[in-house]
This record gives C-alpha cells, sequence and structure tokens, in this order.
C-alpha cells in the first residue's frame, strides 16, 4: 500500500488543542513541495512513465495541485502532461443539506479520459464522499482504463470504501477539527492549517479571512474545510 | 315599547348627556334623565350619532343568496350602525319592476334590523337601452327615489338625459356609475405605474371623469338632480366642485376603501383588492378625503358587494369585482378622516347619515340627533384598536380589502326607532 | 425559507450573475455525449401550462430532465371558475403530488404569485399574461453575454408590442439590474401609460436608435392589435417599427439581433434579417435548456432555494 510507506509525522501535540482558538500549520510551503515532488515520482512509478495519466484536479484545490503535478511530472519526463479539471457539485450526496452552490469548472484536456489512467487530485482526503461524487462525475466523461487518486493530506475518518493511491501527508485528526489547505495560486500563501471546528470560533473567522474569497467564498461550501 | 335611557353619550362627541328614548322617538336629551321603568344603556366614553344611511348597498337578494341576503346583509348593516340601507338594483332578476323592488322591501321590513329602501334600476335589466318603469317604482309600496345601473353606466347619452328628465316628476335621482365603457374593456386595475408593472390591463381615470364631465352638463341642462356613485379620482373631484359651483343639482359619494386604500395593494395579485371603480393611486386617495372633508363629495356610501369566497380565491382577471364595508366603515372614516383632523363627528354624522337620507329622500332618517326626531341612534367606542376578522363579521361574505388591518372603534350600540338592534356590540 | 422566481425583479444582482454562471457551466454538459446529470434525482417537478406554448414547456421539460428531476406535465388551457376545476384545486392537486418545483404558464398576469401562495414548492413564472417571463430574460441576458462579453454599459433596444410583452418587462428589469441601457421603441399606443417609471429610455423614432444599438430585441406583434386600433394595418406597422435589411445594415458591426418567437417573418423582422450572422434566435431556444437548468437547480438543488423571493400574501 502506497500510503503505507508515508507515516504520520510528529508527535500528538503538534496537533491544535480542542478550545485553541488559533489554527496551526502543520505543512509549509516546502513540505507542500516535497511531498508533491514525491508523489510525482510515485506517479511515474506506478505508471511505469506515465505515458497514458491525465492528471484531474477536484475543484477548487485539487486543479492547482494537478497543475503543480503535472508540471513536476513534465520536468522529470521531459514532455507535457495532459491535466484538466473536474467539477464534482452536481455529484454531491450532500447538495440538500446547504443552498444550492455556484458550479466550478469541468475541463478536460483534449486527449479526453477514455483508455487513459486517470488520477484524481484532491487536497485533502476526508470522508470519501467527495472522490465517490468524481468517480460517478467521471463516468459521465468517459472511460478510463484506470482510475487512481492523489491527495495532498489524507485526514482519516472515512464514511466509504475509498482510498488514496498517493498521499501527501497522514494526518490523524479529531472529526470535530478542520483540516484547511492553503495554496499560493488561492489563497497567497502554502501552507496546511489544523484548527478546531466550532462554527464561529476566531479560528473559523481566520480561516474565511485566509481563504481570501478565492474558490470558497462559503466556508461551507465545496472546499473551504474538511 | 320599551324606553331607554341612554346615560352619558357623547351627542356627536360633545359633552355628556343623557338622551331619553320612548314610543320609538327621541323623548328628551338632557342631564341626568331618568324614567320608570327604563333600560339603562351605559354610554360612558361613547360618541352618539344618528344612525347612518348607506346609499349603496349590495344585498344580492333575489338571485345570489350564497353571497347574501337581506336579513343577513341588513344584519351586517346593523352591526355597522346603519339604521337604513339603499339596496342596489343589480339582482337577479333585477330590480327594474315594482314587484321586484316590493318584494326587496317586504323583506327588508320582516328582517328588522334596519330600512331596506330598494334602489330602481334605470334601465330594463340594466342592459343600458331602455328605461324601467321608473314612475311604477317610484308608485310602489317601496316608493323608490334613486335609481342606478349601478355595475353598469348608463353609458348613452340619450338614455342618460331622458333618465334624467323623467324622474323629475317624482323627485327621483339618478345615480350615475361612472364608467365609459369602451374605455375600460377588460380592464382590471388603475391605469398607472402599478397596472404597467403588474401587467394588468389598466383602468384609466379618465374614463370616470369623462362620463361625470358629460353628466354633469346634462344634468345642469335639464335641471335635474345627478348623484354621481363611488367617486374614485382627484380629477372626479375636480369636476364635481367646478359643477357645483355652476350651481348643478349633483351630489356625490365616496367609498370607505377609496379613503384608505391605493393601487399598491393590488401587488398582492390578491383579488380582494379588485373592486370597480378600482383602488386608485395615493394622490387620489388624499384629494377624495379633502373633498369628502370640504363637502365637494357629499356622504360616505359603502358599496358593500358581497363575493363567496369562490369568487374570490382565484387569479385576479377572473375573480369578482367588489368589497364588503358595512361593517368597517365607520372605522374607517374615523381612521380616515376622523383621527386625521378632517372631519369631526357633526361631520362624520353628516356625511353618513344626514346627507345620504336628504339624497335619498327618505324622511324618517338622517334627523339630528333632539327631542321629537325617530330614535335611530348609533353608539360608537372610537377607542379601541383591533385587527378586522372577517370570520367574526355578520355577512355572508368574507371579502373585507382591510382583513388583519387594525381600524380604531367598535359600535357599541344601534337603535332603530327606538328598538336596539345592536347591544354591548352584539345583534339583538 | 420558500422562494420562486415570479418577476424578473425578485433577481439581485448577485442572483442574475450566479444564474448566467451556472448556466455557462451546465451549457458546456449539454456539449457532452452524456448530458444528464443527478443533481434533482427524487425531486418532482410539474410543469403546469394552462396556456399552449411548445417551446417553453419542452425547454423546461428537457432542462428538469437532464437534472434526472421526475417531471410531470399538466396542461390545462383556460382555467376558470365557470369552466370548472380552478387554479386553487389544480394547487391542492400538486400539493398531494408533492410537487418540489412548479412551473406555470397562464394567461392570468399574477396567477404564479397567487400559485406560490397555496403550494409549498418553488413557482418559476414561466409567463403569465401580459405580465413577466424571467426565465425568456435569463435566457436572453445569457445570449448577449456570450455575444457581447459582458452587459455593463450595453445599449440594448427593445422594439414592439411592449405594452402586451412579458418578455419586455423581464427583460427591462433584469438588464437594469445588469447594468445595461435599455430603450423601448414602439408606436405610443403600445407602451404603458406609466412607461416613465421604468428604467429605460423611450423613444419612436427605430431609425435614430439602431446606430447606437448593441442588441436589437424584436417582439412579436399580434395581428389583434391592429383589430383593436393599436395600429393602422400590419404594413404600415411593418415600415415604422419593423426590422429589414436596410436598418440592419446600419446597426454597429458587432450588434446582434434577437427574438423570442415565434416570429412573424415580414412583419417585424424580415427573413434576410432573421437568418443573418447577426441573429441569434436559434442560439435563444438552445440557451433556454441551459438558463432553465439553472434556475431548476438553483432552486431545488440545495436544502432551501438560493435564488428568487419569498411571495407575501
Amino acid at each position: 500500500m502506497v500510503n503505507a510507506a508515508y507515516r504520520p509525522e510528529g508527535p500528538e501535540g503538534e496537533r491544535v488543542a480542542d478550545g485553541d482558538p488559533r489554527p496551526k500549520a502543520v505543512l509549509e510551503g516546502p513540505d507542500i513541495r516535497r511531498a508533491l515532488t514525491r508523489i510525482a515520482h510515485e506517479i511515474l512509478e506506478r505508471t511505469k512513465g506515465g505515458h497514458d495519466v491525465v492528471l484531474l484536479g477536484i475543484q477548487t484545490r485539487g486543479v492547482t495541485l494537478a497543475e503543480r503535478l503535472a508540471g513536476k511530472l513534465e520536468e522529470v519526463e521531459g514532455r507535457p502532461v495532459p491535466w484538466g479539471s473536474l467539477d464534482v457539485t452536481m455529484y454531491r450526496d450532500d447538495l440538500r443539506m446547504k443552498p444550492a452552490r455556484a458550479l466550478g469548472r469541468t475541463e478536460l484536456p483534449a486527449e479526453g479520459v477514455d483508455d487513459r489512467v486517470v488520477v484524481l487530485v484532491d487536497d485533502v482526503l476526508f470522508s470519501g464522499r467527495t472522490v465517490r461524487a468524481a468517480l460517478d462525475a467521471l463516468n459521465d466523461l468517459g472511460r478510463p482504463r484506470a482510475v487512481q487518486l492523489a491527495v495532498l493530506v489524507d485526514r482519516g475518518h472515512r464514511e466509504l470504501p475509498i482510498r488514496a493511491d498517493y498521499v501527501g501527508k497522514n494526518l490523524p485528526t479529531s472529526m470535530r477539527e478542520t483540516v484547511k489547505v492553503l495554496l499560493a495560486e488561492n489563497d497567497e500563501r502554502d501552507a496546511v492549517l489544523l484548527g478546531p471546528a466550532s462554527g464561529r470560533s476566531e479560528a473559523t473567522a481566520a480561516l474565511r479571512g485566509l481563504s481570501g474569497g478565492s474558490g470558497g467564498s462559503s466556508p461551507l461550501g465545496d472546499k473551504g474545510e474538511k | 315599547m320599551s324606553t331607554y335611557v341612554i346615560k352619558n353619550a357623547r351627542i356627536l362627541g360633545g359633552d355628556p348627556a343623557d338622551i331619553l328614548v320612548r314610543d320609538g322617538a327621541i323623548a328628551e336629551i338632557g342631564p341626568d334623565l331618568d324614567a320608570a321603568g327604563a333600560q339603562v344603556v351605559d354610554a360612558t366614553g361613547l360618541v352618539a350619532l344618528p344612525g347612518l344611511v348607506d346609499l349603496h348597498t349590495h344585498l344580492r337578494e333575489p338571485g345570489r343568496e350564497d353571497a347574501e341576503t337581506v336579513e343577513s346583509g341588513t344584519r351586517a348593516a346593523a352591526m355597522g350602525g346603519y339604521t337604513a340601507v339603499h339596496a342596489m338594483a343589480n339582482t337577479d332578476p333585477v330590480a327594474d319592476t315594482a314587484g321586484v323592488v316590493e318584494q326587496v322591501w317586504r323583506l327588508g321590513r320582516e328582517a328588522g334590523y334596519c330600512d331596506v329602501q330598494p334602489v330602481g334600476a334605470v334601465t330594463r335589466g340594466i342592459a343600458g337601452e331602455q328605461l324601467a318603469e321608473l314612475g311604477a317604482m317610484a308608485d310602489s309600496a317601496a316608493r323608490v327615489r334613486v335609481f342606478s345601473d349601478d355595475g353598469h353606466c348608463v353609458s348613452d347619452a340619450v338614455i342618460m338625459r331622458r333618465a334624467l328628465e323623467y324622474v323629475k316628476a317624482f323627485d327621483g335621482v339618478v345615480a350615475q356609475h361612472a364608467q365609459e365603457p369602451r374605455l375600460t374593456e377588460g380592464a382590471q386595475m388603475n391605469e398607472g405605474e402599478m397596472s404597467a408593472a403588474l401587467g394588468m390591463r389598466g383602468w384609466p381615470a379618465v374614463a370616470e371623469e369623462a362620463i361625470i364631465a358629460r353628466d354633469v352638463l346634462l344634468a345642469q341642462h335639464v335641471g335635474s338632480r345627478l348623484h354621481i356613485c363611488h367617486v374614485s379620482t382627484a380629477g372626479s373631484v375636480e369636476i364635481i366642485r367646478w359643477a357645483k359651483s355652476k350651481g348643478c343639482p349633483v351630489t356625490a359619494e365616496v367609498t370607505p376603501h377609496h379613503l384608505l386604500l391605493n393601487d399598491t395593494r393590488a401587488g398582492s395579485y390578491d383579488p380582494v383588492f379588485k373592486v370597480n371603480p378600482p383602488l386608485r393611486t395615493a394622490d387620489d386617495v388624499t384629494a377624495l378625503r379633502h373633498a369628502l372633508a370640504d363637502g365637494t363629495i357629499d356622504c360616505v356610501a359603502t358599496d358593500h358587494a358581497p363575493h363567496p369566497v369562490e369568487a374570490k380565491e382565484t387569479e385576479w382577471a377572473v375573480a369578482a369585482m367588489g368589497m364588503i364595508g358595512l361593517e368597517t366603515a365607520l372605522s374607517v372614516v374615523q381612521e380616515a378622516m376622523v383621527d386625521t383632523d378632517l372631519l369631526d363627528w357633526a361631520g362624520v354624522a353628516d356625511r353618513m347619515s344626514a346627507a345620504p337620507a336628504r339624497i335619498g329622500r327618505l324622511s324618517g332618517q338622517g334627523r339630528p340627533l333632539e327631542a321629537g326626531s325617530p330614535a335611530n341612534i348609533t353608539l360608537y367606542d372610537p377607542s379601541p384598536r383591533r385587527a378586522v376578522d372577517p370570520t367574526a363579521m355578520a355577512s355572508k361574505s368574507r371579502n373585507t380589502p382591510f382583513a388583519g388591518l387594525e381600524l380604531p372603534g367598535r359600535v357599541v350600540a344601534t337603535f332603530l326607532r327606538g328598538r336596539p338592534t345592536v347591544l354591548e356590540g352584539k345583534l339583538q | 425559507m420558500k422562494r420562486h422566481l415570479i418577476s424578473a425583479a425578485d433577481l439581485t444582482k448577485d442572483d442574475a450573475l450566479l444564474i448566467l454562471d451556472t448556466a455557462e457551466e451546465l451549457d458546456r454538459i449539454s456539449g457532452r455525449s452524456i448530458k444528464k446529470l443527478p443533481t434533482l434525482r427524487g425531486r418532482t417537478v410539474v410543469n403546469l401550462f394552462f396556456e399552449d406554448s411548445t417551446r417553453t414547456r419542452i425547454s423546461f421539460e428537457a432542462a428538469a430532465k437532464r437534472l434526472s428531476a421526475d417531471v410531470i406535465n399538466f396542461s390545462a388551457k383556460g382555467s376558470s371558475v365557470s369552466k370548472g376545476e380552478s387554479l386553487k384545486d389544480t394547487a391542492l392537486t400538486l400539493e398531494a403530488m408533492g410537487a418540489d418545483g412548479v412551473v406555470i404558464r397562464h394567461s392570468a398576469s399574477g396567477a404564479p404569485h397567487r400559485l406560490a401562495n397555496w403550494v409549498q414548492g418553488s413557482v418559476v413564472n414561466a409567463g403569465d399574461g401580459t405580465h413577466e417571463h424571467p426565465t425568456q430574460a435569463l435566457l436572453d441576458a445569457f445570449t448577449m453575454r456570450r455575444r457581447l462579453g459582458g452587459l455593463e454599459g450595453r445599449k440594448v433596444t427593445i422594439v414592439g408590442d411592449v405594452l402586451h410583452s412579458r418578455v419586455a418587462r423581464s427583460n427591462v428589469l433584469l438588464l437594469d439590474t445588469l447594468g445595461a441601457e435599455v430603450t423601448v421603441v414602439a408606436p405610443p399606443t403600445l407602451l404603458p401609460v406609466a412607461i416613465d417609471t421604468w428604467p429605460c429610455e423611450v423613444s419612436y423614432d427605430l431609425d435614430a436608435v439602431l446606430p447606437k444599438s448593441d442588441v436589437v430585441m424584436m417582439l412579436r406583434v399580434q395581428h389583434e392589435r391592429m383589430n383593436a386600433s393599436y395600429f393602422p394595418t400590419v404594413r404600415e406597422y411593418s415600415r415604422r417599427y419593423g426590422l429589414d435589411v436596410a436598418r440592419m445594415n446600419v446597426l454597429p458591426e458587432h450588434a446582434i439581433v434577437m427574438h423570442p418567437g415565434p416570429m412573424n417573418r415580414g412583419v417585424e423582422i424580415a427573413a434576410e434579417v432573421a437568418d443573418s450572422v447577426r441573429s441569434t434566435i436559434v442560439e435563444q431556444v438552445a440557451n433556454g435548456v441551459s438558463a432553465r437548468m439553472a434556475v431548476l437547480y438553483l432552486l431545488l438543488g440545495g436544502s432551501e432555494p438560493a435564488i428568487g423571493k419569498e411571495v407575501s400574501e
């Protein structure tokens, strides 16, 4: 198992204790860069050179990560790797728990997905429901030869039989905590933040502020907090 | 017949005095009155008005007894403080013969809640083509003096001229429903900003004003009494004011709803606000209030128009036009005229009792509250405010546009020739 | 909160832009081989058409079906107390069927507003009398935005029977919300008396307005208006207010010609104009499905409507 190869780092104390209002950075820019580089190499290894690979980032930050991964793959292999975006809003199983949300863009590379190895890319793997929706969406777009999953952070608490093939960091969390991925393209800086999930805490406010309205204007939006 | 002493009533809103009622008439007015065996009615804080007279009531009987009957309509009238109502002629069959008007008159006498004075149709079947037997109705037991095709305009100028002339023989008056028919084909509401926004066919003010202008000139020409029903526009007021200044024998009425509501109500598309003539603009409402205050408009008439639930619980376009108003009229007039200092209680007594009785030639109604007058008395408490509750009304119908609106005042008692029809706010 | 789309005025600028952006994404899906989305699975949409309009009904039906809603079509021409079942009874029937959304077309202005008081679901006005047709305005705005880039400051000229046009009413309101500058052009008989209270300019002279127009929207003119003396003859109307090739040629290079359909070729619009590259008439039909999908998704897709307005009794 790929994710078994990478053990979670850091002692328990690194997590923010419940009640601490401030989110804490558990990964900084260089950590994220290293994790993506490692994932890129793993993808090439597992797909034997990545010739049929198409990267599909799940809106919003998965798209940024897919673009970065595509860049790293090109650096190593010396040829462009097709990548695109996937919006799964219309396929979500929790649509009726919140008001209808704005849609993101689904943009496939010209090669399409038929007979390709599609690597879905997302920032945080939590319940697995987003990935389930992505698999359904993908099903309507074509018939890949295989589908794999790459995530920057796996925070556990799966509610569906889904696992990632490539994991940047396994992060043990409690259900009440939030994990927030910030990416420079969306949020002005790179970081992974861990914070308490109390609805109107300063932490949430701080997170909202940090997200800078890019992509997830509502903290309850599809990619705000996981 | 019982004798009553009404204690501490503020006659026309003045200082408290007692009223002794005996044998159907006012026997005496003064301080500390007493009489052996008299029933005492405590009227402390209440305003005493002469029994109200409505020039314009649709009782729906015969024909639409599902909406109202003479009995239910006159119960509503008594609850509203009325001692006489003029029953409009657009029944089924139309009140265009002596037979029908006598039937309505008799039904009113049997019910006994207030005097029912039938209005006769001007033309046969209110079709606007041939005069009805106006003289026969005038000579009948119902002694008809007011003639109207209300609901329809007597739009043919020749028919209108003939009717005006003909009723002079028995001191009658033609009450015109002023609505130029071609200008109002399919019209749904006042033509203006609201109708443009709501996409409803407009009912231009000029359709009313053009007919009033024509008819005051006709009335002046032939020297006949003309009455204008439910005046609804500022322009109509101007024409009537001009006509009166020229000595034209014209009188006019305004409804309570046109004194309080405007066409923005149509924004709800709730047909409870659909009425003929339509609710007009806020500026029109202001002009009507001032015209009633200065006497250009002579009286308030309810145009009480009951409709069954299914006639109103529909799309606006297919809904019936009209509103009930007997039980809210005095409260609305207080809200629009008295509490705004446009009219005092003596003014209310004139506009809602004396003037309509004079126009309708009802000799026993609208008389001043003084010894010797018939004891037609309304006791009214102007102090409480309450939300209008359609389900609590005596009318058979529920189509009040004031439902849920908070209005002042409450009729406490109504006396019809010395007999209480309402006492302590309850029908007797 | 129960919200509806009854008037274009129910939409804030944010609402309107959200609908247009959503329609843009949904329109891309309509280019795929699998056009269906699972979003409204289990939701019931009733198309309640009291007036014949095959085009609009099919458009709404396609929109609802592409979102996987259960669609019930209910056609009932002419409703009044005298003709049997009333609108209220129909509403009670819909309630019993558990309609989540009701799309209503009715010949009486305000019928959707009345219906909204009687049903639990969200009501979408698919055209009521001479009042409004908000989804037509949305698809028109969507079409303009695609052709012209944006609507802010764009000059839109609406020509024809404004008085009786629900399309004109909704377009004037929505385009104003979106920052466009609207001019209505018509013979004075076919303008409401209170047109000065609308957020638009008014002209009686088509030729003066055309050179400054980014969009010309021609409204259908009905022959029965001639019989009611709104204009003397169809020929005179066409000469003064019709869009022919000569008039089209004075339009700016980029300007587009729109028509909500169905057209009277040779009356308000010449066949050559209707079939020219400036014409968006066919696109409008396709865009209608995307715009209506966006409305249905935003009203019915979530826990509560994301757009629209509550209706007061």
